[in-house]
């Protein structure tokens, strides 16, 4: 084996240098994870001070324009700041492994577009302290209200471009290196799902993240070049904007949404010790998916005043999505069937997922029905929706990945009975946050108000509650991932007694380089069996 | 494990499950059934749906858990291999399409009568403006400003002091409601001055948006009389969750009385607006129309909200050329939050509101605006 080098492999460099110039598909994928985990304490900050506001009626601590802001910011963080990068730190550690490539296909790219991340959210969130203040017109930026926004506007703008341009940079790395990278006999249909789910979600990005650039360079020019793009008043057209950007936004959704499938789909094979049930159906169902994004946007919008015929193609195209989406919910629960499962933290985060993100598609249901959505549009049912697919949907699944692959991140365990407590803490605290909020949407409690009726204050109290001890036990989770990349006990390379996949060949942690030579493989080596 | 042993798992999680569910719906609201055939119908839809969900959910977590239960590795089973099944992946993907089709089929009929806006017996037009409504009785000639009412007002500013208990209807009140028939179709235009904004009442069981620069329709006809609380819908800038609508339908006499009693209103203030108003006249009613229309942004001491919005004691505008002064008023200021005024408020306000901020605050200019010359200007 050794033959095959041709040059010294030095081990890691050392210092600040070893991040900043980083070429390595696991560094930057550590960075990309830390940053994440930074912003989804940042975002999570300003939720707690949402919360804060909401605990009872009256306004006892912010002003309507700063609870304006951070209800704005709140969104942009955690979507381009903490949900999608985790996806993309995912993607860079355990791409290569998983498909025994040596590194990202494009690795000074991939460089680049990381460290274009913390100036993009440096930018954003200074806006916070300029003269005309945060964004405040909700992370959707409708016109005309956003055009209202201050000279900081700007800056809110060119933000939105870098994460966009950082984002498609990343996507063409995952293409490039999926499409070219894989060991010999990985075809297309061996490839692990969270390959899979990936390889779709980066097509999605590459097509959508333009169509936001475009929308939001509109939006800079009509606000500071005179032009008229969604102005009515100059032959413009306000609703123009939101066809835009929901074409942008639904398919943005599943970019947020279809990474955390294939998590999952590779932990509960693995804590099922049994290989994943219909796995061609789930790829082709990640794919079905993924077209249909395309052609729903539109449901976010129904009270508009759209055509007859329009708001009926939306609403029964957004309701075939639920058959993509339950045969995953009916394969994962299959994959359990009969299998010898144990309940690792890693486990009980993906179990958690199947069961909450379920209500959430069941929500998302009622949501299609238009004449239903007349009344649950704009309200706190929608939150409740979205922070279903989104918190206990794909968060759940990004801690799942965590707590699974730290292992092999660190050569440690992460300390189990911590691990445990975290999510039984987080499970049961997340829905006393969300859960009360469909109770209010559909009492008549509309989103993205400061104070509210004093009929809606005892489930925003519960809310409230579930939302400070849920943010708090977060903090717990910060501790563990600490605590494991300083110590713990030993992993071995195979960490878990049920995980099937190349990334447990290598030693825990992942040496800097790993499969310089590809690997062989042989169809026990599959997470789904083979045999396809 | 023995058959029947496997039964009584499955009841028992079953029984957790729904247990469960029940408890959710003890617990929780719902959707109100609201006071016109269509809420109605949006109500049973919306139970239909959400029960077709329940039971999904009940067959498909009794499944999980029942798995979770019996196929653990800790009870010593060994794992089945198995990975797909033709017959079940059909299954699974038939039955949802045929659950599916069977709700789109009340869905879409509903939907259908919602959009038929034709042969309305009267017609209302909704502007949206930050952060009130306006309403015009088209067949009548009347029309009004609906804002946030006095009480609430006060006690919603930041650190008020005032307990929101202690108002009535806090944040669902207004000084100037909506007043309407009851069993009449009554056709609704919806449009907004400055920024999209969505007109909802639960108890109708639609919302809409209203859209600067076009015109969206919907229709209603409620069945009892009552008053009928909503809210704004659409995040509409700072104080979207300060304009509130209230809808009191009232019986088909009592609304030809209310109208009688607006018409003799409108043509007291008709002869109002032709006479010479004096400084003090103004200045009183000024402050007034101040008060409601122009502190929020402005601030009750003129002193503004930098920077969005400027301050007005001792400021270029307010104490420069009249002309100037009426014409950002009327007009407003493109790109700004300065909205023109001319279609919301009448020629008395707008004069007296220009009168009183061109003499408050040490601004001392001793202009008078009259009334009759604000009309002049915007009826010319
Ligand atoms: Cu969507
Ligand atoms: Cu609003």
């Amino acid at each position: 084996m050794s033959t095959a080098h041709t040059h010294e492999h030095h081990e890691a460099p050392k210092g600040l240098g070893r991040w900043v110039f980083s070429t390595n598909h696991k560094d930057i994928g550590t960075l990309y994870l830390l940053f994440s985990l930074l912003m989804f304490i940042v975002g999570g900050a300003m939720a707690m001070v949402i919360r804060l506001e909401l605990f009872q009626p009256g306004l006892q601590f912010v002003h309507p324009e700063f609870f304006n802001q951070m209800t704005t910011m709140h969104a942009l963080v955690m979507i381009f700041g903490a949900v999608m990068p985790a996806f993309v730190g995912l993607a860079n550690w355990m791409i290569p492994l998983m498909i025994g490539a040596p590194d990202m296909a494009l690795p000074r790219m991939n460089n680049w577009s990381f460290w274009i991340l913390p100036f993009a959210f440096a930018m954003l969130l200074s806006t916070l302290f300029m003269d005309g203040g945060g964004p405040a017109g909700g992370w959707t930026l409708y016109p005309p209200l956003s055009l209202q926004s201050g000279n900081s506007f700007a800056f809110v703008i060119f933000a939105i471009h870098l994460m966009g341009i950082s984002s498609i940079m990343g996507a063409i790395n995952v293409i490039a290196t999926i499409l070219n990278m894989r060991a010999p006999g990985m075809t297309l249909l061996r490839m692990p799902l969270f390959v899979w789910t990936w390889l779709i979600t980066a097509f999605l990005l590459i097509a959508v993240m333009p169509v936001l650039a475009g929308a939001v360079t509109m939006l800079l020019t009509d606000r500071f070049f005179d032009t008229s793009f969604f102005n009515a008043a100059g032959g413009g057209d306000p609703v123009m904007f939101q066809h835009i950007f929901w074409f942008f936004g639904h398919p943005e959704v599943y970019i947020m949404i279809l990474p955390a499938f294939g998590i999952v789909s590779e932990i509960i094979p693995a804590f099922a010790r049994k290989p994943l049930f219909g796995y061609a159906s789930m790829v082709y169902a990640s794919a079905s998916i993924a077209f249909l994004s395309f052609i729903v946007w539109a449901h976010h919008m129904f009270t508009v005043g759209m055509p007859l015929g329009g708001e009926l193609f939306f609403m029964y195209a957004t309701m075939v999505i639920a058959v993509p989406t339950g045969v995953k919910v009916f394969n994962w629960v299959s994959t359990m069937w009969r299998g010898a499962m144990t309940f690792e933290t890693p486990m009980l985060f993906a179990l958690g997922f199947v069961v909450l993100f379920t209500i959430g598609g069941f929500s998302g249901l009622m949501l299609a029905i238009v004449p239903a959505d007349f009344q649950y549009h704009d309200t706190y049912f929608v939150v409740a929706h979205f922070h279903y697919v989104l918190v206990t949907g794909a968060v759940f699944a990004i801690m799942a990945g965590a707590y699974y692959w730290l292992p092999k991140w660190t050569g440690h365990m992460y300390n189990e009975k911590l691990g445990k407590f975290h999510f039984w803490w987080s499970a049961i605290w997340v829905n006393v946050l969300f859960f009360p909020q469909h109770y209010l949407g559909l009492a008549g409690m509309p989103r993205r108000i400061p104070d509210y009726s004093v009929q809606f204050a005892d489930f925003n109290m519960i809310s409230s509650i579930g939302g400070f001890a849920f943010g708090v036990g977060q903090l717990l989770f910060v501790y563990i991932v600490i605590k494991t990349i300083r110590g713990g006990e030993k992993a071995e390379a195979r960490s878990w007694e049920g995980a099937k996949g190349l990334e447990w060949t290598v030693p825990s942690p992942a040496p800097h380089h790993t499969f310089d030579t590809p690997p062989e493989l042989d169809d026990s080596q599959l997470a789904h069996g083979g045999g396809h | 494990m023995k058959r029947e042993n496997y039964f009584i798992v499955v009841l028992a999680v079953m029984a957790g499950v729904i247990a469960a569910v029940w408890g959710m719906f003890a617990i929780g609201d719902n959707m109100p059934r609201g006071v016109t055939e269509f809420s109605r119908q949006v109500y049973d839809l919306h139970m239909v749906i959400l029960w077709i969900c329940v039971v999904i959910g009940v067959l498909v977590f009794t499944a999980m858990f029942v798995s979770i239960a019996l196929h653990r590795k800790s009870r010593g089973v060994e794992a089945a291999q198995f990975s797909h099944s033709t017959k079940a992946e059909v299954l699974w993907t038939i039955i949802p399409i045929l659950i599916l089709v069977a709700m789109a089929v009340p869905a879409t009929k509903t939907l259908i009568k919602m959009e038929e806006t034709g042969d309305a017996e009267m017609n209302i037009k909704i502007t949206g403006y930050q952060w009130r409504w306006k309403y015009d009785y088209l067949e009548d000639d009347i029309s009004f400003l609906s804002s946030l009412d006095a009480g609430s007002d006060a006690a919603r500013q930041l650190q008020s002091g005032i307990e929101p208990v202690d108002v009535d209807n806090y944040l669902l009140e207004v000084d100037n409601p909506l007043v309407v028939p009851v069993g009449t179709k009554i056709r609704f235009l919806l449009t907004a001055g400055d920024v999209i904004h969505s007109w909802w009442v639960p108890a109708l069981g639609w919302k809409r948006d209203t859209i600067p620069g076009s015109v969206n329709e919907a229709w209603t006809r409620i069945d009892e009389p009552g008053t009928y609380r909503g809210q704004c819908a659409e995040l509409c800038g700072k104080d979207h969750g300060f304009m509130p609508i209230v809808v009191e339908a009232v019986s088909k006499e009592d609304y030809a009385a209310w109208i009688n009693e607006q018409q003799q209103l409108a043509a007291v203030a008709k002869t109002d607006e032709e006479r010479l108003w004096t400084l003090n006249e103004l200045m009183s009613h000024g402050e007034n129309v101040y008060a409601t229309q122009c502190a929020t942004c402005h601030q009750g001491d003129g002193q503004g909200l930098t920077p969005a919005f400027p301050a007005l004691a001792g400021s270029q505008v307010a104490t420069g050329p009249v002309a100037d002064h009426i014409k950002v008023v009327l007009q407003g200021r493109n790109g700004t939050a300065m909205r023109g005024f001319s279609d919301m408020l009448s020629a008395q306000d707008i004069a007296a509101a220009l009168t009183y901020t061109r003499n408050a605050w040490g601004n001392q200019t001793g202009d008078v605006v009259q009334p009759s010359t604000i009309a002049q200007l915007t009826n010319g």
